[in-house]
């Protein structure tokens, strides 16, 4: 199995007549993803040509708003890549229609719109789970990719992954390529995001087919400290963690936004300790997490 | 980005937040005239970017011009953790009767806002909230309505303000939240928020963060970016859009995301201890589209570097294909000709590595050298720093 999508998802694009999106439509469909049409109010009727990972040629057709897309479509994830500015309005539209998982891709969100847009999503119950801002999104090997990872690193397998960072998600799946994933996700480096660490570690443990977990974090904030206390409380499956930013000097911003040390608070020995105090092996670089992982791997006997 | 005390003052003075009259001098002979025109007594407050001036001598009361002038010799030039005043502000005196705290900032933890504040104020916040967390009130403001007038009256009573005192404090609270709001700050704090003598409320001091995501919107944002006290090759990374920060090592750094670059960092650092203690020298993100240009302009920065002895250059190309990263290094070599003196590692993988590796083989320009994988490039990298 995996987590929060699936070989059968059906996927709608906000934002698919744009430069982004339009080459990700592309990579998407050829991981065999089911992108079923897009959504951009100014060219609603008409349709965007592609080619599923079969070469055929698919007609992909382009609503007004997600509602209708949702009912023309029966779309159950959708995926953005507007501009940071009209970011806030594509995720309210989105909330509002109900849409079961929403993917936001954009880098340079104003941090007050996610920090409104969530508030929303609260106040309506939460129907939409969110992945991001700044993320590259989540693939589950083999059946679907929602995102911008590439689908060509590993293939399915028994790790689950959380990473808040892309390239260092990349790089994990490719130090683990023979073993393979069931989901990867990366939940994004900003200060404000959708799904948590935290959120990502129920649904491996709930998942039959994660057999292992990959922790990825890094400086900023507090999240992997709550990830921490999370484990101990809850999670059986073996997690191994790393959290990159040991070097990053106190007040700059390491390219997230929400990579920062401020203080005495979001160091990367920090969250090292409140992992290893939760029994989380930390590897010191992603090739001995990678090596940590492996070990673990190999006392399940899987 | 953070603001100085004077920019926050201005700032507030703008949505209607009562303040000090502020005027700002860089020299001695500024800071006399600031205070004949201000008249009485005023204050000399150093403008940097830190906490403890007060304590570090950067604050002082002066009573006439004359002492205003002497106060700005000993201020000025003064270092304080780190930060050199080359700017004063100077402020009219206020008679205190009580000092209060009052914030309101991005609570990340739980994805919303909070709102910190205390009647007893004057204290560093951190001590405070050690010290006598019973004495702080935590309330958290939900994005979506803000603080409101009631907001602000429930935020008043929480911190146990007198009742003739919460319609007062309340207003101010509300004018803070919309500058929080308005301008889209990450932090707006006012410590001392002061009752006078007079019966006025007043922000005495004010620290104020502004998103930079938001600049799309703030026209005069990049305005209040101090240029001047930022490193030259920052700066000069900034002209170029380069995600760069500066550090204080040897092995200069080029990679692709923000995770894998501040791993790179690590492992360079760890690579470095068995290589005479060398340190990654810089941050550099070149992000998705590692162009040939992108390419040069980084290794242009880096080597810019005085204190820079070896580069590694680390991409895992996901999106970006390693064979235009290849094409983007032999270009940016090719373009910077004999500026380009230091040895450069480069490791790749991902996307086309074959071709990526082919090309730089091809091209086997005698700085190149080309790693396995992360641990061996940073080995490499810094054994070649270190030698150098």
């Amino acid at each position: 199995m995996t987590i929060f999508l699936n070989k059968d998802s059906k996927v709608i694009v906000q934002g698919i007549t744009g430069g982004e999106g339009s080459k990700h439509t592309a990579r998407m469909l050829a991981a065999g993803t089911q992108v079923v049409g897009g959504v951009n109010a100014r060219k609603a009727g008409t349709t965007v040509l592609h080619h599923d990972k079969d070469g055929n040629a698919v007609e992909l057709p382009v609503f007004a708003s997600v509602s209708e897309a949702i009912e023309q479509t029966g779309a159950d994830v959708s995926i953005a890549f507007v501009p940071p500015a009209f970011t806030k309005d594509a995720v309210l539209e989105a909330i509002d229609a109900e849409i079961p998982l929403l993917v936001i891709i954009t880098e340079g969100v104003p941090v007050q719109d996610s920090a409104e847009f969530w508030a929303y999503a609260k106040e309506q119950g939460g129907k939409t789970r969110i992945i991001g801002p700044n993320c590259p999104g989540i693939i589950s090997p083999g059946e679907s990719l929602v995102g911008i990872t590439p689908a060509n690193i590993t293939g399915k397998g028994p790790i689950g992954l959380v990473s808040k960072s892309g390239t260092l998600t990349y790089q994990m799946m490719y130090e683990l390529r023979d073993l393979g994933f069931s989901t990867a996700i990366g939940i994004g480096g900003d200060p404000i995001i959708g799904t948590t660490h935290i959120d990502a570690l129920a649904a491996f443990e709930a998942d039959p087919e994660t057999k292992a977990i990959v922790m990825i974090g890094e400086i900023g904030g507090d999240a992997e400290e709550r990830a921490a206390d999370f484990i101990k409380a809850n999670v059986t499956k073996p997690v191994v963690g790393y959290v990159a930013g040991f070097t990053a000097p106190e007040g700059k911003t390491m390219g997230h936004a929400g990579a920062i040390v401020s203080g005495s608070a979001g160091t990367a020995q920090a969250k090292k300790e409140a992992l290893e105090a939760a029994g989380v092996k930390v590897g010191k670089t992603p090739s001995e997490t990678a090596k940590l992982l492996r070990e673990v791997v190999a006392a399940l006997g899987a | 980005m953070d603001l100085y005390e004077y920019q926050a003052r201005d700032l507030f003075e703008r949505y209607g937040v009562p303040v000090l009259p502020g005027i700002v001098a860089d020299t001695p002979e500024e800071v006399r005239a600031a205070a004949e025109q201000l008249g009485g007594v005023v204050v000399v407050k150093a403008q940097v970017k830190t906490g403890g001036r007060g304590k570090a001598g950067g604050v002082k009361v002066a009573k006439n011009p004359d002492e205003a002038y002497e106060a700005a010799k000993a201020i000025l030039g003064l270092d304080i953790k780190g930060h050199v005043v080359k700017r004063v502000m100077v402020a009219g005196g206020a008679r205190i009767a009580q000092e209060f705290y009052f914030s309101v900032l991005l609570d990340r933890a739980n994805r919303s806002y909070l709102s910190l504040t205390s009647v007893e104020g004057g204290m560093e916040i951190e001590q405070l909230a050690v010290e006598k967390p019973e004495a702080l009130a935590r309330i958290e403001v939900n994005p979506g309505t803000g603080i409101t007038p009631e907001k602000a009256r429930e935020i008043a009573v929480a911190a146990n303000f007198p009742a003739e005192l919460v319609d007062k404090v309340a207003d101010v609270f509300v004018k803070l939240y919309d500058v929080y709001k308005s301008e889209d700050a990450t932090l707006v704090e006012v410590n001392p928020l002061i009752l006078s003598e007079e019966g006025e409320i007043i922000a005495l001091d004010g620290k104020v963060s502004l998103d930079e995501n938001a600049e799309f919107r703030h026209a005069g944002h990049a305005l209040l970016e101090d240029k001047g006290a930022a490193d030259p090759l920052e700066a000069a990374a900034k002209e170029l859009d380069l995600n760069y920060v500066k550090l204080d090592g040897e092995v200069g750094i080029i990679g692709n995301g923000a995770g894998l670059v501040m791993s790179t960092l690590d492992v360079v650092a760890y690579a470095g201890e068995n290589h005479g203690g060398v340190k990654p020298a810089n941050f550099l993100d070149i992000g998705g589209g590692a162009s040939a240009e992108v390419m040069a302009n980084g290794l242009g920065i880096i080597l810019g570097d005085p204190q820079v002895k070896s580069v590694f250059v680390n991409v895992f190309g996901g999106i970006t294909a390693c064979d235009q990263v290849a094409k983007g290094i032999v270009g940016a070599l090719a373009e910077l000709g004999a500026t380009a003196n230091k040895p450069l590692v480069v490791r790749l993988d991902g996307n086309n590595v074959v071709e990526g590796r082919r090309i730089l083989e091809e091209a086997a320009h005698p700085l190149v050298t080309l790693a396995e994988n992360m641990d061996q490039g940073a080995d490499k990298a810094a054994e070649l720093a270190n030698a150098a």
